[in-house]
C-alpha cells in the first residue's frame, strides 16, 4: 500500500535541537528512503507563516491552523501494511520534534463504467 | 529497586499468574476468551491496585474468583432482565461459581491457551500480543507501545483474534505428539517475538518490562513442557541476551557493540542458568533453531574466560542454522562472524546474495553490517554510504549516535 506521510513540526522544539546532528540525521533518513522500493522523498515546505489561505472569496495570510505543530512537509512510502508505515514514521527525524500523520493513498476502484 | 517496589512487583507477578491461570481455565471451558477476560477484568484491576499495598492474599485464585463472582452475578441479573438469551454469560457465571467452590483444584490450562493463541489460523503477528494479553493480562495499550501500533488498532486486532478463536473452533488443547514440534514452534516464536520487542527498552518509567515478562513466559513454558528441548533452548537464548543488558550501554548511555562490551558487567547468574538449560536441552538429541542460537550465544560467552569469543565454533553453528532456516538474517550474522575468522573481504563476498533481497533494503542491521565490514575491508566510501543508510533506519538514539561516531572516525582516519 502507498502511504503519504504528512509531517507536522513544532518549530520551537526543532530550533532548539542540535542543528548539525538534525540535518545529518535527515540526510541519512533520505538516503534510507532512496534505497527503499516505492518510497519517494517528499518536499520540505517553508514555515506556515509564509503560507496563504484561500477560502471561497477570502484570501488570508497563514498559518492555516493556530496550533503548536504546523504542516511542514511530506514524503511517500510503499508499505505492506500500517505497521511498516509506522516503522518509517518512527525513523523520520521529524517524529522527534512533532508528529507524522500516516494517510493511505486512495486507490480508485475503477468500476464506474 | 527499593523493598516496597520489590514487594509491589511480587504482588503484581502473583496477580498476573493467578489471572492467566483463571482466564485459561474459564476460556478452555467456555471457548470464550473475551468473555473470560471480561468476567475477571474488574477483579484483576482490583488485585493490581490492592495487593501491592495490602499484601498478597493467602489464596490469590479464591480472592479473584470471589470478586469476579460478585460482579458476574450482577451482570447476569442485569442482562437477563433485558435479554434472556445471554447464554454464554450465564455459562461463564456458572463456571466461576463452580471454580470458586474449590479454588485449590483449578487445573492449569495455560499451555492449552498458549497453543490456541499461537494456532496457525491466527495471524502470525498477533500471536505474541494475544499471549501477552490473555496469559499476563496486559492491556492493548501496553502491548501497542512495544509493537509500535496505534492502541485502537491493536485493540481491534486483539478483539478480532479472540473472535476467531471462538468462531473458527480453535481447540484449547496441547497438540498430539506428531503435531507438537511444529505447533510448539509457533508458541516459541510468539514468546521470543515478545522478548525482542523488549530488547531495546531501557527501563523508562511506566513502560512495562516486556523482556522480563517474556522470560517469565519462557520459564512457565519450560515448567509446563519439561521434556521439550526447544523450549529450554529458547529460554536459554533469552537469558544469554538478558545477561548482557547491563553492558549494552556505557555510563553516559552510549551504545556499546557486543565485541566491545565489558564482560565483567555480564550477569553471571543468568549465564549459568542459560548454560545449564542448554546443556539439558542438548542431551535430548537433535538440535532445533533455538538450541543452535543459544549455542552461538554460549560461544560468545567464552570471551569472559578466554578474552576472545570462540569464532570458528560460531561460524560452524551459523552454517548449521543457515542449512535449517535459509534466513537472510542468519546470512548476515554469519558474515559478521566470518569476518573474524576469514577476514572482512570473505565476509562481504558472503553477503553478495543479499544485495538483491528487497527485505534488506529497509533492514537496519544489514546496512550496519555492510558498513562495518566495508570499513574492515578498507573501502571507506562504501562504508560511509552504508552506515549513513543505517542511521536513516535507526530509531534508537544511542545506536544513532554510535553510528555517527563511526562515520566521523572514518572521515578523520
Amino acid at each position: 500500500m502507498r502511504y503519504m506521510m504528512l509531517i507536522h513540526h513544532d518549530d520551537a522544539a526543532m530550533a532548539a535541537a542540535d542543528q548539525k546532528q538534525l540535518w545529518a540525521d535527515y540526510a541519512a533518513f533520505n538516503e534510507a528512503l532512496n534505497k527503499a522500493e516505492g518510497a519517494s522523498g517528499g518536499e520540505r515546505l517553508e514555515p506556515a507563516k509564509e503560507g496563504t489561505i484561500v477560502r471561497a472569496n477570502d484570501v488570508l495570510d497563514g498559518p492555516y491552523a493556530d496550533t503548536k505543530e504546523q504542516f511542514a512537509g511530506y514524503f511517500f512510502v510503499e508499505a505492506a501494511d500500517l505497521d511498516e508505515a509506522v516503522a518509517w514514521a518512527k525513523r523520520c527525524p521529524s517524529s522527534r520534534f512533532g508528529s507524522i500523520e500516516i494517510r493511505p493513498v486512495h486507490v480508485p476502484k475503477g468500476n464506474w463504467k | 529497586m527499593s523493598d516496597a517496589d520489590e514487594a509491589a512487583r511480587a504482588a503484581e507477578r502473583v496477580a498476573r499468574d493467578s489471572y492467566g491461570r483463571l482466564v485459561a481455565f474459564l476460556a478452555a471451558r467456555t471457548r470464550d476468551v473475551a468473555g473470560a477476560e471480561d468476567a475477571l477484568s474488574e477483579a484483576f484491576a482490583a488485585a493490581l491496585r490492592l495487593w501491592p499495598t495490602d499484601g498478597i492474599p493467602d489464596n490469590p485464585d479464591a480472592w479473584l474468583l470471589t470478586v469476579a463472582r460478585r460482579r458476574q452475578t450482577d451482570a447476569v441479573r442485569r442482562r437477563q432482565t433485558r435479554n434472556a438469551g445471554e447464554g454464554h454469560l450465564k455459562l461463564i457465571a456458572d463456571e466461576i461459581e463452580k471454580a470458586a467452590a474449590t479454588p485449590e483444584t483449578i487445573p492449569d490450562r495455560r499451555l492449552a491457551l498458549m497453543f490456541a493463541c499461537a494456532h496457525p489460523a491466527i495471524e502470525r503477528g498477533m500471536r505474541a500480543p494475544l499471549i501477552l494479553q490473555t496469559i499476563l493480562g496486559m492491556t492493548a495499550e501496553d502491548i501497542s507501545a512495544a509493537f509500535l501500533i496505534p492502541p485502537a488498532t491493536m485493540g481491534q486486532r486483539l478483539v478480532r483474534a479472540k473472535a476467531r478463536i471462538k468462531d473458527a473452533g480453535i481447540p484449547f488443547a496441547v497438540p498430539e505428539p506428531e503435531d507438537l514440534a511444529e505447533r510448539l514452534e509457533a508458541v516459541l516464536d510468539a514468546i521470543y517475538a515478545a522478548y525482542t520487542k523488549g530488547w531495546s527498552e531501557v527501563g523508562e518509567e511506566g513502560v512495562p518490562e516486556f523482556a522480563g515478562e517474556a522470560i517469565w513466559l519462557g520459564r512457565l513454558l519450560v515448567s509446563l513442557l519439561p521434556a521439550e528441548p526447544e523450549a529450554k533452548g529458547m529460554l536459554a537464548l533469552m537469558l544469554y541476551a538478558e545477561s548482557r543488558r547491563p553492558a549494552r550501554r556505557d555510563a553516559s548511555g552510549a551504545y556499546v557493540p557486543l565485541e566491545q562490551q565489558d564482560t565483567s558487567l555480564w550477569d553471571d547468574s543468568q549465564i549459568r542458568f542459560a548454560e545449564a538449560l542448554l546443556h539439558e536441552a542438548n542431551k535430548a538429541g537433535p538440535s532445533g533453531r533455538y538450541q543452535l542460537e543459544a549455542a552461538i550465544q554460549s560461544a560468545h560467552t567464552a570471551r569472559r574466560l578466554a578474552n576472545q569469543a570462540n569464532w570458528p565454533t560460531i561460524v560452524a553453528l551459523y552454517d548449521h542454522l543457515l542449512a535449517r532456516t535459509h534466513s537472510p538474517v542468519v546470512v548476515l550474522n554469519r558474515a559478521v562472524a566470518l569476518a573474524e575468522t576469514e577476514g572482512a573481504g570473505a565476509a562481504l563476498r558472503s553477503l553478495a546474495p543479499l544485495a538483491d533481497d528487497k527485505r534488506m533494503q529497509s533492514y537496519q542491521p544489514y546496512w550496519a553490517a555492510l558498513g562495518h565490514l566495508s570499513a574492515g575491508a578498507g573501502d571507506k566510501q562504501r562504508a560511509i554510504e552504508a552506515l549513513t543508510v543505517a542511521i536513516g533506519l535507526t530509531t534508537d538514539p544511542a545506536v544513532r549516535t554510535y553510528l555517527h561516531g563511526r562515520i566521523d572516525a572514518l572521515r578523520d582516519g
